[in-house]
């Protein structure tokens, strides 16, 4: 369903530009991806986000929209009569999606994204308890959004399940570099169901990268220090 | 149906005042509950485990914490009076974004201002600067970033104008001689009642951050 002129600036491996492109298949809308080649910054880019210069960037009729999550937002608002709701319809519930959402951005992520910049084991150790920590307390805060339901926003996917289950390719290949499970079945049985559930979503499938391929890039991304 | 809102809050965060600016704007009665920074309520513990900060919003016993996710809640319980959110989705994603940057830019600068000296501090001060010249230009010939009207980003903003002659006097330049624009901004603010009403004393902020360096820090 075309609905105008719609361009999303981005990678195929990254969590931010992830969000974007699912809230977009949930609205049904076609749009054109541009991406970008790793490790130079496109001049559309640069124009469109001055301020970041960093993706995603949604170009809506010629008018960019910047940052992740407000990208999810903006599709949500500009599309409100296509498809299911992105965000919650009670003000306390959206209140609450949008803390745990930053607090994903804040916390978890910082906490995750150190397990693969950690230098010697203590460091890695150290980085491992913090998100194993970070990742309870989305266990909990899964059991009291969902309340009883497939996922945070309850029957279908939403925007605190996009704004963390965006980030299931990197935490597997982030498990992997660590070997060290980082969500598991047992502890956190709740956040493992809704993560299958999650990647299977229509919206999501086509659009989570293979593990093999990410962990090479992460590779590139995050070299190791020589021994 | 009786509304119960508290706001657990200190006199001083530049985000407790938006949600006490976003409160006033809306009309809406609230408790005030002044908390002591180095000990922390158990009510405060209780309704933010999570972060232990303030400001935390409490609406008929559930807590809402952040500033801006505050102010946005206020604005969608409380939609009938002086909209914070603009309409348009692209205006509203604009709002979004320039509050996110405020927050993302100004918080490592802004403490290393208060609580560093030398080079620490002085590097501090270029980045805050950086950030002013980005918001001036944002701002451009508009009354209010929010365009014609006070909206998100103007409360987003106003309260660090409380804080302006402390970074003056602790990094030792000039906000007002370099951003005319930004002081003309804030003094439009200022007629607001709400704004009137909420933002501290200048001169109180900075005796409260001079002792803090004084008797905490050990700096003259």
């Amino acid at each position: 369903m075309a609905t105008g002129d719609v361009k999303l600036i981005g990678s195929w491996a990254s969590v931010f530009v992830m969000r974007a492109r699912i809230a977009l298949n949930l609205k049904s809308i076609s749009y054109e991806f541009l991406q970008e080649t790793y490790g130079t910054k496109s001049e559309l880019l640069l124009k469109s986000n001055p301020v970041h210069k960093k993706m995603p960037v949604l170009i809506h009729a010629d008018k960019p929209v910047c940052e992740s999550n407000i990208i999810v937002q903006y599709i949500d608002e500009a599309w409100s009569s296509y498809g299911p709701s992105i965000l919650p319809s009670q003000p306390y519930d959206r209140a609450i999606a949008r803390f745990w959402a930053a607090y994903v951005d804040d916390k978890w992520f910082i906490a995750l994204r150190s397990i693969l910049t950690a230098r010697g084991e203590e460091e890695k150790k150290a980085a491992i308890a913090e998100v194993e920590e970070r990742t309870d307390h989305l266990e909990k805060a899964f059991i009291d959004c969902s309340n009883g339901k497939p996922f945070f926003n309850g029957d279908h996917i939403g925007y605190l399940d996009i704004a963390l289950g965006s980030f299931l390719g990197w935490w597997k290949v982030v498990e992997l570099d660590a070997s060290h499970i980082l969500l598991d079945e047992t502890k956190t049985p709740s956040l493992f169901k809704w993560a299958e559930r999650f990647c299977n979503d229509p919206a999501v499938k086509p659009l989570m990268p293979e593990t093999a391929k990410l962990a090479e890039f992460a590779r590139k991304l995050f070299p190791k220090p020589e021994a | 149906m009786a509304e119960e809102v508290i706001l657990l809050d200190y006199w001083a965060s530049m985000f407790g005042m938006r949600t006490r600016i976003a409160l006033e704007e809306k009309g809406v009665k609230y408790e005030y509950r002044e908390e002591d920074l180095s000990n922390k309520s158990s009510l405060l513990l209780e309704m933010n485990p999570i972060h232990k900060k303030i400001p935390v919003l409490i609406h008929n016993g559930k807590p809402i914490c952040e500033s801006i996710i505050q102010v946005q809640y206020i604005d969608e319980v409380w939609p009938h009076t002086n909209p914070i959110l603009p309409a348009d989705p692209f205006q509203r994603a604009q709002a979004r974004f320039w509050s996110d940057y405020i927050d993302k830019k100004t918080g490592g600068p802004c403490k290393a201002l208060q609580r560093e000296t030398g080079e620490k501090q002085e590097a501090a001060k270029m980045e805050f600067i950086e950030v002013l010249k980005t918001l001036d230009s944002e701002l451009g010939d508009k009354s209010f970033f929010g365009g014609n009207e006070f909206r998100l980003v103007d409360i987003a903003f106003i309260g660090f104008y409380s804080w302006f002659r402390t970074y003056e006097v602790v990094g030792n330049f000039s906000i007002v001689a370099e951003f005319p624009k930004l002081i003309a901004w804030a003094e439009r603010c200022l007629k607001r009642e709400s704004v009137a009403k909420v933002l501290p004393d200048s001169d109180k902020v900075l005796k409260s951050v001079s002792d803090y360096r004084k008797k905490i820090l050990g700096i003259n």
